[in-house]
């Protein structure tokens, strides 16, 4: 079947999520401003006051009261999104997880920015990074494009019955939200017939009155979360299916990583987000050198993609994993200790590195990029890591 | 007017649930379900009434229930609310349903104000209820911001430096309609027919509506269950809980109580003020009631006949 | 194994905790925290439905013509008692 190019229209992140979200047919949004997000509900304000959506928009004291208002709506089966960053995102840890809890399937917009102290609005991981446990599914989007795409993707996920777990789209602070690209975008009919009227699995409705949110003691607690589990586990083939679905639909190749030149590469670097890009494209030009390198891309953190990396790196003498975060008295960080705890009990040899770079939105360059991919190589060569774990762009 | 024998039978809040014998909480609850009019939803804070009326797999409730968590009750309402609107709108959904939040003085007064505030500037349709046992009883009995002035809690203990919470209560319907709501009004479930007559009428609002209800606590206030309506009912005569309505704006006082009780009354029945009755302390006693006497005053003036 | 054996396992109860049951608490019998239980003397009592309005339990049952207590519930707090303006109710210690 050959697919009609969509329209290309020049948005920054933040649109381009906004207008994924207007496509989406979306009952609620309840949100409050924090930069970089601001653009996301400006933008639907737009679109709220010129009509060119039915969506109630609850303009929230906070961002606690953001999530707090979107698991009540959730609760009564309207479809809802909200957006955050930040410390918009840590003031609404407890809602977080309430939200898992109860199997709300928010779909919600994070603009990936560091958290204080000290205070700075640039981007860096550390605010989802610090909330990775909620139980949330945890996708991160490299550019405006996957951001409008996965955040179509995310409201199918997360109203799977097999799933019923909210999901958060990443984008970097600034570096993604705020620039502009061609984005390709759908027509309203196709999102429409992608992604219908959602159909709650339980609601509050006065015709059948049930009760959420009972204090479940010592007896019950552990039976609901290891449900949590369950959906968390059976996450990864609904999401191969939305994407297998929305691929044919778009032409794209969405899947639960994304792997680049990875084929016969001797290393690779694995990071999350836009840094994926300038990989991507540093790793070009050592290849026009005859050097072996690669880029994996996880597009889907949680529930983490276990078996799609191992598969990745099955071949690989050298990885470098980069995280975007700091996760203060571990030994490696965030991305990095998960991975190199699927290689443990797999037996893996492969040799990891670590590299934490980019706090408050420090650049990282394709120069930097480049040292690591030579370290990597330098450690295929030899057979021995250097440094085990390093600062990328610090200043001593 | 109210006849209790027009009161419906049904009980939509359920025995069985765990509130202390003879809790304020549970004598509100089922009044306030005796009011309904259609259906409804109940959105509940944390706290006493929470927490024993929904001990999994156990629920008193007969209507639909959410908890969600502790100082949000009424934005989760917000949401609610919200939703309920963007379903009908989008012929989703067939009925208007009433949205009540119950939540306590925890809830509400300290933690809970952000969250209040916001739904009631926002103007959405939904009825705020705050059963106010003046402590967080739930967590065994620590001051809260509507703790009354020389009341013994865990965290204001009544010491022999300090007796009790050194603060006075706060003025929380004078905050709700300084909101510019339609409704809002204080209430003792002691007055089950002025109670019963005002959740109607918060419920006929268009928009938000708050009702302040006293809740008497045995285990916190520290007297025997029997006594819990007879101290509600204290509260009111010696003008300790005076019960007015604003209704845009304009103060109406509802109960006159012309010949109060001396506040002694109200307090020597509760063991949470029997230090007060030490010699060192006695001059506290004066001080609550000169509070009791400028803020009768105050509310009579702002109803527009000051009573003395 | 731990506590709860005989409870249902977390494939076999809904999701997210919730109830499906309206009103299941009827399920679970207070009666028996009571130390003493109001007896009620239908020769006295004039139906006002007082001690119905102001029962923390709904342990007070409707009937024709005066009022009955439902001991299944009944946690013996006393404010019926109190309240009786008929002076209908009292308080007799329970024997167990």
């Amino acid at each position: 079947m050959k697919q009609v190019m969509g329209k290309i229209i020049g948005l920054t992140g933040d649109e381009a999520i906004a207008y994924a979200v207007k496509q989406c047919n979306v009952d609620v949004v309840a949100a409050y401003p924090i930069t970089p997000q601001t653009i996301i509900v400006e933008a639907f304000s737009e679109y709220v006051h010129n009509g060119e959506v039915d969506t109630e928009f609850i303009c929230v004291e906070s961002e606690h009261s953001a999530m707090s208002a979107c698991i009540g709506a959730s609760l009564t089966g309207a479809r809802v999104f909200t957006a955050t960053a930040s410390q918009g995102l840590a003031l609404m840890h407890e809602m977080l997880y309430i939200a898992s809890g109860l199997r709300c399937p928010i779909v919600m917009g994070v603009v990936n920015r560091a958290l204080s102290a000290p205070i700075n609005i640039h981007g860096d991981h550390s605010d989802m990074m610090g909330s990775r446990d909620c139980g949330w599914i945890q996708i991160y989007a490299e550019n405006a494009q996957e951001a409008y795409d996965w955040v179509i993707q995310a409201f199918k996920i997360a109203e799977d019955h097999d799933v019923l777990l909210p999901v958060t789209v990443c984008i970097d602070a600034f570096i993604l939200s705020h620039s502009m690209e061609g984005v390709e975008v759908r027509e309203d009919e196709e999102v429409s017939k992608f992604l219908p009227v959602r159909k709650p699995s339980f609601k509050l409705d006065p015709d059948k009155p049930i009760t959420v949110g009972a204090l479940c003691l010592t007896d019950y607690y552990f039976e609901v979360k290891r449900q949590q589990v369950d959906a968390m586990e059976r996450a990864p083939s609904v999401i191969k299916r939305v994407t297998k679905e929305y691929n044919a639909l778009a032409d794209r190749s969405y899947g639960l990583i994304e792997t680049y030149n990875m084929e016969d590469a001797d290393v690779a670097i694995m990071c999350l987000g836009s840094t994926a890009g300038t990989a991507k494209a540093v790793a070009r030009k050592l290849r026009d050198e005859g050097k072996k390198v690669g880029v994996i891309k996880p597009w889907v953190y949680r529930p983490f993609p276990t078996e799609d990396v191992l598969e990745a790196v099955k071949d690989l003498k050298v990885l470098a994993v980069l995280d975007r975060a700091c996760s203060f008295g571990a030994p490696y960080g965030a991305l990095c200790s998960d991975v190199l705890s699927i290689l443990y009990t797999e037996g893996s040899d492969l040799l990891v590195f670590n590299g934490v770079y980019g706090l408050g939105g420090r650049d990282i360059t394709p120069f930097d990029v480049e040292a690591v991919f030579n370290e990597a190589l330098e450690a295929a060569e030899t057979g021995v890591v250097k440094e085990r774990f390093k600062f990328i762009g610090v200043r001593e | 007017m109210v006849r209790l024998k027009d009161l419906p039978v049904e009980e939509l809040f359920t025995s069985g649930h765990r509130l202390c014998a003879g809790c304020g909480a549970g004598i509100i609850a089922r009044m306030t379900m005796k009011a309904l009019r259609g259906p409804t939803v109940i959105v509940n804070a944390t706290g006493c009434l929470e927490v024993a009326s929904t001990i999994y797999p156990f629920t008193s409730w007969r209507v639909p229930w959410a908890h969600v968590a502790f100082e949000n009750a009424a934005a989760v309402a917000s949401g609610i609310e919200a939703a309920y609107k963007a379903l009908r709108r989008k012929g989703l959904w067939d009925k208007h349903v009433d949205i009540i939040a119950f939540a306590g003085d925890g809830g509400t007064f300290d933690i809970g104000i952000q969250a209040l505030s916001g739904a009631l500037e926002r103007g959405h349709d939904f009825v705020y209820i705050c059963y106010d046992n003046e402590a967080y009883m739930n967590t065994g009995i620590q001051r809260s911001g509507a703790t009354p002035h020389g009341a013994a809690t865990t965290t204001s203990p009544a010491g022999t430096k300090i007796p009790g919470k050194p603060e006075f209560k706060k003025d929380f319907i004078g905050i709700c309609a300084a909101h510019g709501i339609e409704y809002c009004a204080t209430a003792s479930p002691a007055y089950w027919n002025d109670y019963i007559t005002k959740v109607r009428k918060a419920l006929e609002v268009e928009g938000p509506a708050v009702i302040h209800v006293f809740s008497p606590c045995p285990l916190g206030q520290r007297f025997d269950p029997s006594q819990s309506i007879k101290v509600a009912r204290l509260a009111v005569q010696t003008r300790y809980w005076p019960v007015y309505e604003v209704e845009n704006g304009k103060y109406k006082l509802n109960i006159k109580v012309m010949k109060p009780k001396p506040i002694i009354e109200f307090l020597k029945i509760q063991r949470r003020f029997r230090h007060l009755f030490q010699p060192q302390f006695k001059h506290e006693l004066d001080t609550i009631q000169r509070w009791v006497d400028e803020n009768w005053k105050r509310i009579t003036r702002l109803c527009g006949e000051e009573i003395p | 194994m731990s506590e709860s054996e005989n409870k249902l396992g977390w494939r076999s109860i809904p999701i997210a905790g919730i109830l499906l049951e309206p009103g299941s608490s009827l399920k679970y019998k207070t009666g028996d925290w009571r130390a003493f239980r109001p007896v009620i003397d239908v020769e006295k009592c004039v139906n006002c439905l007082l001690c119905w309005i102001y029962c923390p339990d709904g342990a007070i049952i409707r009937l024709e013509n005066h009022v009955a207590v439902n001991y299944d519930y009944c946690k013996g707090c006393g404010i019926c008692k109190t309240e009786c303006p008929a002076g209908a109710i009292k308080m007799v210690e329970e024997e167990r």
